[in-house]
Order: structure tokens, then sequence, then C-alpha cells
């Protein structure tokens, strides 16, 4: 497998440092679909300039970066193109060594119904989805183009595959420590909790149940855990910058969205348009939207917390206040990880066109907008609007072949009625 | 979007010592003197400066004055209520052509400007300027209410109290521009409601509104401060000085001619001074251009001519004085007439110390204001105060901003710089720039236009949105070494 993975950080690195000497970079560093106004490199310019002339970065708004960000780039700004390098190869790293085993089933084997096995992953198939994995993230032009425009969006990435890492190797302190900082840059990581923790138990052979005191018990170790790193990373920012100002405008502003430049999110159009008095209302509906399905989910696939973490991935780009394309090639990284559910899947080829003529279509709608003058920020939203349908589509697809997959390993392949003729399986 | 520069300087005063009747103010303890300025301008413009000077020897503060004669008792109980230290307003129509027109008398954005000081006592300042805005837009019929935090700023180093002051401390100190604010016969009526003869009598007769606003620039303004009683300022005087500026295209409206008449231009001649005012002069540039002289005629004849060195140039003033009874003799009505011997060619020297600005980029996403600042002087390099207001939806990145003077760049030696904060507060940034001589110095940032929700968009959002002008403070050389004389004395040309 080594050299196929050579090949692909080859052509990666090559392709990156192509785009970066081009001038589309300079292109692609404007554009809306890859810079958020909380991780566009341009403001992260603008924090550190401010910091220079003494102004702390957080008094105006246009800086929204972590203090942590502040200082690493502090000292990395000459080597800016090098670092969203590395961190594009240490996603690669850490979802290389992650070898998402499926021990339960084989443990599990006898209970399955006896036609099954042509659903269960042979060991060969299995060995190839890290490479393939890698290969999603690092060729897929999302990621690229976001690693050109020296998205920050990189780096929180790379935390989170960080934090997959931790949790899938069974390191529980090294989990909660990178969910901390995931959460720290971007709020949202915060539901991966539930994942990890079910993860984590699994991995224990702890039971899931309310009434079992080991339960309690190691929930209890890694919630102190996370929030005593947590609280850590944040006293250390205070400590950076000797104040609190960060915590208003890092996080009030991707719980408040007061920013409302166009994005590839539900958002800004929204609220641009919306009768002010409905607004907090609104936001709070907005937000609780990408908190809530935790819920469900995890009472749902508490029996398979990786898929769990797959979809929540997926929830937090599409619903998060300001996303950019760098957060959706997160989690279409893992879809090569449920290769198993291709055949289930109803409508993957008619989901796929609409991402990818909604992405083409982005740059047309903006150009017709915004400097043709010929159309209007409708238009612009209607695309949004579609490509998060598109992305709504796929995951609940996604999540309809997992549940179908799972029904037929227990029920075998071939249902038939109470009659004995053949019967189709009706997910309602 | 509309932006142009205006220039503010604060020049060193200079003046001789000019004729005066304080004699006569000084019993009743407050005195009103009135000024017409008239300057020809290169290209056939007439520029004509109105000035009323009401000075009251009482302490208004206090609260202890209740019996008002000549200060308007509105602005008089504003300021005692309202804890104001210094008020400037100016309300302006229309842009001063620096470069042809030379250095203009009064200096004024376009729009709505207010700024105050407040006196040190006042404790919650922001609250006092909101009230301040409120009542003066009730006052002069402004849209001065449309002041508040989104456009209001607290310039470090811009701005000095042009009074008395004991100290310069900014924070009692709030500026705001309107540019979009439309000056119209509205604003105008009020400002004349308070001159003591309001526009009865004296030279307030002129200001016909109908023909005021057929011009090319309109500048009013209200300039509240206070002053030295006497020599040895141990009290303090109240000075109101209502200003006002307008430029008649004569070339255009005159079917060619550049010859002009007071009644040409207003429509009215002057009959009489205000009874109430101490001093009521009309004063005409003729000053000699290419130092040929008899180049252009008066009439009538002046009954004296004043010379004096304003902005560092020599200029020969023909006096007109309304309260001397002469001059009402020969026919009932003053009709000042001037005409140009022969085609005048001359252009105004280039000022030492102009500006202008633009914008530049194309579509809504991204921007680039540029200043361009030039100096003249042949010789002398002098540092200039920049100030800019930015509304808060034109994102200003300033790690772009650049100043370059002659291909080189040229490094601020202060700078201090506010970033706004989303629907609440503009940007604000001030730099001292270095001006070698003989150059021209560009000052580039770049900018990102927000996406406003439905509610924030101005009236007419097509029409562009407006950015206030910047604001220009320097020191100018002049050719001619400068007296510091008593100012209160001298006549309006060399106050400025």
């Amino acid at each position: 497998m080594a050299a196929p993975l050579v090949l692909v950080v080859l052509v990666a690195v090559t392709v990156r440092a192509v785009l970066y000497r081009s001038s589309l970079a300079a292109f692609i560093s404007e554009r809306v679909e890859v810079a958020s106004p909380l991780n566009a490199w341009k403001r992260v310019v603008e924090g550190l300039a401010l910091l220079d002339l003494g102004v702390s970065p957080y008094s105006g708004a246009i800086f929204h970066e972590t203090p942590l960000i502040i200082y690493l780039f502090h000292f990395l700004i000459e080597y800016a193109e090098f670092v969203f390098m590395v961190s594009a190869l240490g996603n690669l790293w850490s979802f290389s060594l992650v070898q998402f085993k499926k021990q339960k089933f084989l443990i599990e084997l006898d209970k399955y119904a006896p036609d099954v096995a042509e659903l269960i992953q042979t060991p060969m198939e299995m060995h190839y989805i890290p490479l393939k994995v890698a290969l999603f993230y690092l060729l897929n032009p999302y990621t690229v183009m976001s690693c050109v425009a020296k998205s920050t969006c990189a780096i929180n990435n790379t935390v989170i595959a960080f934090f997959i890492l931790a949790t899938i190797k069974g390191s529980a302190f090294l989990s909660a420590v990178f969910l901390a900082l995931a959460t720290y840059q971007s709020l949202y990581p915060l539901t991966l909790f539930a994942p990890a923790l079910l993860y984590l138990l699994q991995r224990q052979f702890i039971p899931i149940k309310l009434k079992s005191k080991s339960f309690w018990l190691y929930t209890m170790q890694y919630t102190a855990l996370y929030l005593c790193s947590l609280v850590v990373i944040i006293c250390l920012s205070f400590f950076l910058l000797n104040s609190w100002d960060f915590i208003p405008s890092v996080y009030g502003f991707i719980l408040s969205v007061p920013d409302l430049t166009p994005n590839i999110g539900l958002f800004w159009y929204f609220f641009a348009e919306m009768f002010e008095h409905f607004s907090l209302f609104f936001i709070c509906v907005f937000q609780i939207n990408v908190f809530f399905y935790t819920i469900p989910l995890a009472i749902k696939l508490k029996e398979h917390p990786v898929f769990f973490m797959f979809v929540q991935i997926a929830i937090i780009s599409i619903f998060k206040s300001y996303p950019t394309v760098g957060d959706i090639a997160l989690y279409m990284a893992f879809l090569p990880v449920w290769s198993h559910l291709y055949r289930f899947l109803r409508n993957i080829f008619i989901l796929s066109c609409v991402l990818v003529v909604c992405s083409l279509l982005f740059p047309v709608l903006w150009h017709l907008w915004i400097y043709a003058g010929s159309a209007n920020s409708n238009f612009y939203y209607a695309i949004t609007l579609t490509f998060n349908i598109g992305q709504i589509l796929l995951i609940s697809d996604y999540f309809y072949a997992f549940l179908r997959r799972e029904y037929y390993l227990t029920h075998g392949l071939h249902l038939t009625r109470q009659d004995g003729t053949e019967a189709m399986l009706v997910l309602k | 979007m509309a932006a142009a520069a205006a220039a503010l300087l604060l020049l060193l005063l200079a003046a001789a010592a000019g004729p005066g009747r304080v004699g006569a103010g000084r019993a009743r303890r407050d005195a009103l003197r009135e000024e017409l300025l008239l300057s020809p301008l290169p290209a056939g413009d007439v520029a004509a400066t109105f000035q009323f000077r009401t000075r009251w020897d009482a302490d208004l503060p206090r609260g202890a004055v209740s019996h008002y004669r000549l200060f308007p008792k509105a602005l008089g109980r504003l300021v005692a209520a309202l804890g104001v230290q210094e008020l400037h307003l100016a309300l302006t129509q229309g842009f001063w052509r620096t470069r042809t027109w030379g250095q203009p008398p009064l200096q004024a954005p376009a729009g709505a400007e207010l700024w105050v000081w407040f006196q040190p006592t006042v404790t919650d300042v922001d609250k006092a300027w909101k009230e301040l805005s409120n009542i003066l837009s009730g006052i002069f019929c402004a849209s001065l209410n449309f002041i508040d935090s989104t456009n209001t700023v607290t310039p470090t180093a811009s701005f000095k109290p042009l009074g008395l002051a004991n100290g310069t401390d900014h924070h009692l100190l709030r500026y705001a521009v309107l540019p979009r604010e439309v000056v119209c016969t509205e604003n105008l009526t009020p400002w004349k409601k308070l001159l003591p003869c309001g526009s009865k009598a004296g030279l307030a007769v002129l200001l016909k509104a109908e023909r005021l606003f057929h011009s090319s620039y309109h500048s009013q303004a209200v300039h509240i401060r206070p002053i030295c009683r006497d020599a040895s300022c141990l009290a303090v005087s109240w000075e109101l000085r209502q200003t006002l500026t307008v430029v008649f295209d004569t070339f255009s409206s005159g079917q060619g001619k550049k010859d002009w008449s007071l009644f040409k231009m207003f429509s009215r001649t002057l009959t009489d001074a205000c009874p109430l005012a101490s001093q009521s002069k009309v004063y005409v540039d003729i000053s000699p251009k290419n130092k040929e002289k008899e180049l252009l005629e008066v009439t009538p004849a002046p009954a004296s001519v004043y010379e004096a060195i304003v902005q560092g140039d020599k200029r020969t003033y023909a006096v007109y004085d309304l309260l001397s009874p002469s001059l009402f003799n020969t026919s009932r009505s003053l009709n000042v007439q001037l005409k140009w011997k022969r085609p005048q060619d001359t252009e105004l020297p280039t000022p030492v110390l102009h500006a202008q600005r633009y914008v530049s980029g194309y579509g809504l996403q991204t921007g680039e204001i540029s200043t361009l600042i030039y100096n003249t002087h042949p010789y002398r390099a002098f540092p200039v105060m920049l100030l800019e207001t930015v509304p808060w939806y034109l994102r200003l990145y300033v790690h772009t901003l650049t100043i370059i003077t002659k291909g080189k760049e040229n490094k601020p030696s202060y700078i201090h710089y506010q970033p706004a904060q989303d629907r609440r507060r503009p940007h604000l940034l001030e730099m001292l720039i270095q001006l070698p001589a003989n150059s021209v110095t560009k000052i580039t940032i770049q900018f990102e236009r927000a996406l406003l929700k439905w509610t924030e968009y101005t009236p007419d959002p097509n029409h562009g949105f407006y950015v206030s002008s910047s604001v220009l403070s320097a020191l100018v050389p002049s050719v001619i070494a400068m007296k510091d004389v008593d100012v209160e004395q001298s006549p309006l040309f060399t106050s400025l």
C-alpha cells in the first residue's frame, strides 16, 4: 500500500504547489464558497496587522479566529503555504492509520442470517479503505481549493482527523484533547462528543445501559477529560492576549451570525431578508438544528458509532453558520469507508450530479449577481439551497442504506412474504 | 459612491490689526459684526462669504443667563444645558474645487458635518451628543438625527479646540459627517432666523434662497466657541460665528462675460446696515494678478483700500463700510459692480496642498479607496494629518494600506486605527504622513462590501452608498512669514 500512497501524496503536493504559484490562487482565495468570514486567510492577515498596530484583533468585526491561530501564524506567517500543506498531509497520515475495523461483525457472525456473506467486507477490501480515504481527501477539488485559499478550515479538519484517529485507536485522553481543540476552534464539533464516547465505550466492552455503574464511571471520566482540556485551552488563550474578547468575537460570532457575507450555507440569505423581530427566534431554530440530531442519532446508531460520527460531521458541515467547501470535503473523505453500502443507495447518481452541477453553478451565478448585475441574491441562494438539499438527501440516502443493510444482515438477503412470494423492504 | 476629499487647513492666524468698533459693543456686553467678502475666482466664478459674528460677554454654561439680546436663545440654552464647549456645524452642497479655486475661506465637506467638544463636567458624552444632534436637527431642519454610533467617531489628533480650552482630552470630542445630506431652503431659513436682524436688514438682505441654491457651491455653518474677553484673558466671552459661502458661476450665467454685480448675483442690492450691528462691511478682492494693475474696475469707487496677507499672498481689498453715512449719500442702495478691463487669462497659483479621492474596482464584492495628496511647495516638506471615517458596511483591510510617494513607500509616523464593528461603529483611521516637497502621495486601502439586511439599505440604494470626506489637517508653510495678532479684531479673511 505504501507505493500508491506515496504516489497520491506526490500528486497532491504537486497540484497544490502549482496552484499556489499560479494566478488562480488569488481568485480562489476570494471565492465565498472557499473562504468564509470565519476562516478566510485575508482576515487572518488582517488580524495579525491589527496586532502589529497595537489594536486588539477582536475589537473589529473582521477577525474571528481563535488566539491560538493568531499565535500559530504570528510565528509561521512566512511559511503559511507550508503549514497548510502539512495540515493536509496530517489529515492523510491520520486517515491512513485509521483501520476502520469491524471486528464486531466477525465476532457476531453467527448471529447473522446465513445468506448475507456477500454483504460483509472481505479483509482485502478493508485493506484498501485507508488509501481510498486518503485519495478522496487529498485529491478532492474542494480540499485542494480550500488548501490553496489558505482557509484555516484545513487546520480545523486536521484537528478533527486527529481526533478521529485518537478515538479509533482507543486513546481516551488524546481523543478528549483533540475534541476539545476542535470545539475550541469551531464550536460545532461539540456534537462529536456523543459518537466518540459511544465508540470508546464499545471498545472497552462496556454495555450502554443507564443503570450500569461502569457506563457512568467511564462517561464521567471522558467528560472530565474533555472539559479539563477545554478549560486549559481557553485559559491558555486568555493568557496569550490577556483578555476575554475572543469569546464573543469567535463563539458569539458563530452563534449569532452577524456577518451575512454569502456562503454555501443556509443562514445568510434567510437572515438578510427576515423581519428583525423574528431573527432571534430563527437563529435559535437554525442553531438547534445542528445540535438536535445528535440525540435521535445516538439512540438509533448507538451500536455503530463510526457511522454516527460520519453522519454527525456531515450534519455539522451542512447546518453550520459559516460552511465552506472544506467542511464538505471532510465528510466526503469518509464516503469510501461506506463503499459496502453502494448497492443499497437509491439515487446516488442523481445526487452526485446535483452536487457537481451546483458546484459549477456557484461561480456562474455569483458572477451574474456581483459583476454582471443581471441577477440578484435570489439566484445565488437558489443554488445554495439546491446544493444543501442535495447534501441532505445524500446523507439520508446513506443513512437508509445503512439501516437496510443492518436489516438484511439479521433477516437474510432474500425476504419472503408470509405467502412465500418475494418481498420488498420499504423504509418508512 | 460619491467620495470627495475636502481639506481642512488649520492655518496659522495672521493679520494686521484692523479697525474695530468694539467700544460700542463693550457697553452693551454683546456685539454683532457682519462682513461680506467677495472674491473673483478663476474661470469666472465668484465666491461670496458672509460672516456674522455675535460676541457675548456672558458666562453661558453656568445657566445664570436668562436675558438674551443678540445671541440666539435656542443656541444659548443648548450650550448651557448640554455642557457644550465648542460646536461646529456645517451644511454644504457641492464641492469646493481647491485645485482651481485655491484654498477655501471656510472649509466644509459635502453634506452635514458636526463636531463638538464637550466640557469636562459632562459625564455621559455619548448621551449628550445624541441629545445635541437631535436638538440641532430640530433647529436646522436637517437630518442630523441620523447621527448615531455608526457614523460618530472620536478622532485623537485631527481636531483641536479652536477656542479657549483647558485641555484637549479627545474623549470629549465627537465628530460626525452625513455625506448624503441635501442642503436646501429649509435649512437656510432657520439659519437666517438666528441672525439678530433676520433677513430684513444688513447684509442678510442678500440671502435670497432662490439665488443661493442656484450656484455651484453652497455652504452654511454655525460655530460657537469660548474666547478671551480681553487681552488679559481672565474672563470668557462666547462667540457665535454664522458663516455662509456661496460660489456663483457668473461666466455661464452672464453670457460669457465675467463681469458681475451684487444685483446680478443675489438679485438684491444693499440698502442699509443691520441697526444692531457694530460693524458692517463689504470687502471685494481686487488684488492685482500678474502685477499688472488696473485689470479690473469696481464701481462705486471704494472709500478705502485694505491690504492684507492671506495664506501667504499679498491681497488688496476694496472696503465699503455700510455704517458710514457717506456711502448712501449719492445713491440709495449699494450695488457693487466689477468689470474686467481686458480678458482675464491668469490662473490662480496652484495651492500648496490639495487632494482628491476616488474609488476603484468593479463589481459589488471588493474595491479600493485611493486618496491623492499633492504638495506643490517647491522646497518645503510638511506633515499632514489624514482622518478617514468609513462606514462599517465597507470592511477595510488595514493590511492592504499602502502609502506611496515618488514611487517609494512612505511610512506614517503616527497611525491610529479603530476597526469598525458591524452595525455599531465606523472605521476610524488617522495617519500623520510626511509630504516631501513637490510630490504626490497616493494612499490606497482595500475594502470589501458587506451584505446588508433588507432594512439597512438607504433609500434608493442604486444611487450608491456615500462615504464621508477625509479630513486633512496641516500646517502649511507660507512664503511670507506670519504674524500672530489678536484675531478678534481682524476682518474675516485674515482670521481663517
